[in-house]
């Protein structure tokens, strides 16, 4: 099999996982696109990065583009790749974060530290919270509990 | 120097990814049971494939770029690292988006269903 073949078939195989093994449903839901957002930007600079290097190379006969000869980097975009990598990084990157976050929240899910829940952003005082901060009444936020460490 | 190219890249995603535990209090590490557990399976499915593909030929990774720990006579060690690194990063931002917009995931309390959440914000937006 070749690396897109594989690559495709990770993608179907992991959405799967997330729908209907799991039963996560993580791709139908809005946080999940826009963690995924986030990690792609990351995704084409990094991984862009250490292809244009050079880092990665590829075998022409299992990709969809060719691996350029030793005197310079693939193409930035085209010829099947996307940030001078190929597109079907991006396909295993997908498959690899899906089946990561997708565990995440089966495990919490199945009561695995469940909690403390993430959030607020330190800027952000919890609801409730009073406005100096100081004697504030017990926080409603359900990860103030056991945590150890002092509701904001 | 150059021989920690890969390891650079990796040092930045970790760094570019782990302040989120402190500046949106995502909890991640915090969990780390439940984070073990979640990256434990990709992890052996993707460093098996890692292995197999560098083996058949699919990718190679540039041996002067690498600080030179390989495994099993094949994988850097950066590989490793990466299937580490990466799935911890994605974790991060879905917690960090959680806790900037409270969007539902699955595993709030209480789980009626087991696997189901109830609504979605675009239903209760409509509502």
């Amino acid at each position: 099999m070749t690396y897109t073949q594989i690559a495709i078939a990770m993608v179907v195989g992991v959405v799967a996982v997330d729908l209907l093994v799991l039963r996560t449903r993580l791709v139908t839901r809005r946080g999940f696109w826009v963690a995924y957002a986030i990690v792609l930007f990351f995704q084409l600079l990094t991984n862009g990065l250490l292809t244009w290097l050079r880092v990665f190379r590829y075998s022409d006969a299992v990709i969809v583009g060719n691996q350029p000869a030793d005197d310079g980097p693939p193409p930035f975009i085209g010829e099947g790749r996307i940030v001078f990598q190929p597109f079907e990084d991006l396909l295993m990157g997908f498959s690899l974060c899906l089946l990561a976050m997708a565990l995440w929240v089966y495990w919490g899910r199945r009561g695995v530290q469940p909690t403390p829940h993430a959030g607020p952003p330190i800027w952000r005082r919890a609801p409730g919270a009073s406005p100096t901060g100081a004697a504030a009444a017990p926080s409603p936020h359900p990860g103030g509990s056991g945590d150890g460490q002092p509701s904001p | 120097m150059e021989r920690l190219t890969y390891l650079a890249v990796l040092l930045f995603i970790f760094a570019g990814s782990a302040w989120l535990e402190i500046a949106l209090r995502t909890r991640v590490f915090r969990r780390w049971k439940r984070l073990l557990l979640a990256l434990s399976i990709p992890f052996v499915i993707f460093v098996i494939w890692d292995i197999w593909a560098i083996a058949s030929g699919h990718w190679s990774i540039d041996p002067d770029r690498t600080v030179g720990v390989v495994l099993f006579g094949i994988i850097p060690i950066e590989e490793l690292i990466f299937f580490l690194v990466v799935p911890i990063a994605s974790i991060l931002s879905l917690e960090a988006v959680r806790s900037v917009k409270g969007w539902p995931l699955g595993d709030e309390q209480p789980d009626p269903r087991g696997d189901d959440a109830g609504p979605t914000d675009a239903q209760k937006a409509q509502s």
